[in-house]
């Protein structure tokens, strides 16, 4: 049992334990948008302890750029789907608004419709 | 019996019950939408997986798996929440 090893056997039990705490989290919490919360840590965190893992265990340049490029990715498109999600969850009234603690966009709304463009 | 056996024993206990929690979500909904994120949290466990196994069994082979995933799984989740009418509660 290396260093290695041991560090290889941390970062995957820290990606499991994000992946159990998602699962749960979207049974648990009430609507779009928490869960939504609840939903975006494997998504990067998890990955990135998973990728650290496979760097440590197989270290040559090939997997090293190949695991920045699937983060690169991740980063990228994961941020686009939750917004579209959250937005489309604000828009079609999948909030529970009594949640809510402040509530910008109802602001913005209302003052667009008011200006009338 | 090797740390990373025990490791392996208890991560795969968290993917899946994990997978499992996503799979109900998608089951019971209530919205679409609850529906769309359900089904992305599972193919992030998905990818998680196969990296775990890649680490534990100390090869590479589904490397591109996990690039080609990472690439393309924005499309489903975008495609449903930018076309998704109104008042659908199902």
């Amino acid at each position: 049992m290396s260093a290695a090893e041991i560090a290889v056997g941390l970062l995957i039990l820290v990606s499991g334990f994000l992946s159990m705490a998602a699962g749960i989290g979207i049974i648990r919490f009430p609507d779009v948008l928490t869960r939504l919360h609840a939903a975006t840590k494997p998504q990067v965190l998890g990955l990135a302890t998973v990728l650290a893992a496979i760097v440590v265990q197989v270290p040559t340049w090939g997997v090293l750029t190949t695991a920045v490029l699937i983060m690169t990715f991740q980063l990228l498109t994961q941020p686009m789907t939750a917004h579209m999600l959250g937005r489309a969850a604000y828009r079609s009234d999948h909030v529970r608004r009594d949640l809510l603690i402040e509530d910008d966009l109802d602001r913005d709304i209302a003052e667009h419709d008011q200006t009338g463009h | 019996m090797t740390f990373l056996e025990i490791v392996s024993i208890i991560a795969g206990v968290m993917f899946g019950i994990g997978a499992i929690a996503a799979v109900y979500r998608i089951i019971r909904g209530p919205s679409i939408l609850d529906r769309a994120l359900a089904t992305d949290v599972l193919l992030a466990i998905a990818i998680c997986a196969l990296g775990a196994e890649m680490a534990i069994n100390k090869h590479i082979d589904t490397l591109v798996v996990m690039l080609v995933l990472a690439m393309f799984a924005v499309v489903g989740s975008i495609s449903i929440a930018r076309f998704m009418a109104k008042q659908d509660a199902s």
